[in-house]
């Protein structure tokens, strides 16, 4: 067994810790290209969660992630791959961004990553946004092409274009009908050497 | 789904996480996201099981902080105000490692937690416990070279919540970290030792492992404690998940 530090819950009270000015804002307003991502969160019986965070980390339209420090800073010109929002009282959420391109070599199609932390949830829960226009990327995609035709959808963002510009709807199910595909990303699970060297009892 | 029930009593709950204290941990070391004595778990665990899935490249990367993002002050709750919190003045730190002990430099350690009366800033927190002027609770740091972060804040308070009857939290600072992946985000709560409450509490005994249960909890640490000043705690913290092996970047 792993010697990591155990996860515990976000609660309820992580207003003041975790939102920061522009969370949602992975590029300025007025950036060309630049879409809304949005959706509502549900929990297993469908109603709305109003106390989720999402944090969002993604390439840029160039295939490159940022590696230069400041995700957390907003300086009204860079794009900085890194969202952060918290679910309104209508269990909403919204960012601004670009469409990512899919960094060079991946097998994966271009897509975002996706975390989503909330009360009631011991253990953050990690999915990914893929966008329904590149069908052949999609198509070979390992982790969709792993995936029925239902489950798979729940990964692929719905263009709705509306009066603000190009928009994506992305909703989470964190249970039930339609649930959201959560992914075990952990070293343990994907076969890599395990962090430590105990055998198992 | 399952209909409203009557707030449980603590008794019933112990029951509840006393069955459940011998179940065996998870192998990633975590808590089972499905643990019935936390009630809001009940709708917001998945019901499908995780869909094992090797890390795309986005998520063998992690967003990058630095001085921008952080100013040294925030990593001082008690200094936030114009005037001093109420409370026992606390210092808190300890190193951020990977599952193989290296460190993980100049990454973003973000906190929040109540005051030292058990009250938090926050609209929805209803305990009639006094909020303190000079207290917010929110605070942040970069961890350095070895890997390293250093908080002072004050001791917080214990405090109820509705989760069944005379339901109580032990004292707690939550603490949010980035590691050198995506994959290696956490997400956790730092507890103070011998808190009587740990043995009632679901969100501490939904860490089913007692040995696990023990890497939540700080040590006092006369070392760190300073004179006529405040007293020290230690606290290291390890990410797992799949991370980048350093050939890997570049
Ligand atoms: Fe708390």
């Amino acid at each position: 067994m792993s010697e990591v530090t155990p996860s515990q819950t976000v609660g309820p009270f992580f207003a003041f810790g975790l939102p920061f000015d522009g969370g949602g804002d992975v590029v300025p307003t007025g950036t060309p290209g630049a879409i809304t991502l949005y959706g509502t969160v549900r929990d297993g019986s469908g109603a709305p969660v109003p106390d989720a965070l999402l944090e969002f980390w993604q390439a840029g339209p160039d295939g490159r992630l940022p590696t230069r420090p400041g995700s957390l800073h907003r300086d009204g010109r860079s794009f900085t791959g890194f969202a952060r929002v918290p679910t309104d009282r209508a269990g909403d959420y919204h960012l601004r961004t670009l469409r990512p391109a899919a960094p060079t070599g991946s097998p994966h199609a271009p897509h975002l990553a996706v975390t989503v932390f909330a009360r009631g949830l011991l253990h953050h829960l990690f999915t990914r946004v893929y966008f329904p226009n590149h069908v052949d990327a999609n198509a070979a995609d390992p982790l969709l092409a792993s995936l029925d035709e239902d489950r798979r959808a729940t990964l692929i963002a719905v263009p709705d274009g509306g009066p603000t510009g190009p928009g994506y709807r992305f909703d989470v199910r964190m249970q039930g009908a339609g649930e959201t595909v959560f992914l075990d990303l952990s070293t343990y699970a994907t076969g890599e050497p395990p962090a430590t060297t105990e055998t198992p009892a | 789904m399952s209909a409203p029930q009557q707030p449980a009593t603590q008794r019933e709950v112990s029951v509840e996480i006393a069955a459940a204290a011998g179940a065996p941990p998870r192998p990633d070391g975590h808590p089972d996201r499905a643990y019935a004595p936390y009630r809001s778990t009940a709708l917001r665990s998945p019901h499908q099981p995780l869909v094992v899935s090797p890390p795309s490249l986005t998520e063998l990367a992690a967003p990058v902080f630095g001085a921008r993002d952080v100013a040294p002050i925030e990593a001082d709750l008690t200094r936030h105000h114009a005037g001093e919190p109420l409370g026992e003045r606390i210092i808190v730190t300890g190193r951020v490692l990977d599952g193989d002990g290296r460190p993980v430099r100049n990454q973003l350690l973000e906190i929040w937690q109540a005051n030292a009366s058990g009250r938090y800033r926050h609209d929805g927190d209803q305990h009639p416990a006094p909020l303190d002027p000079n207290f917010t609770g929110g605070g942040r740091a970069l961890t350095d070279d070895d890997g390293r972060y250093r908080f002072v804040t004050i001791k917080p308070g214990a405090y109820p919540w509705r989760n069944h009857t005379n339901a109580w939290r032990p004292a707690h600072i939550h603490f949010s970290l980035f590691g050198t992946a995506f994959t290696q985000r956490l997400v956790t709560q730092m507890y103070f030792p011998g808190d009587p409450l740990f043995g009632l509490d679901p969100i501490f005994q939904s860490v089913t492992d007692e040995k696990a249960q023990q890497r939540l909890v700080a040590t006092y640490d006369h070392d760190v404690t300073q004179p006529e000043w405040a007293l020290g705690y230690s606290w290291d913290i390890v990410l797992d998940g799949a991370h980048a092996t350093p050939e890997d970047r570049d």
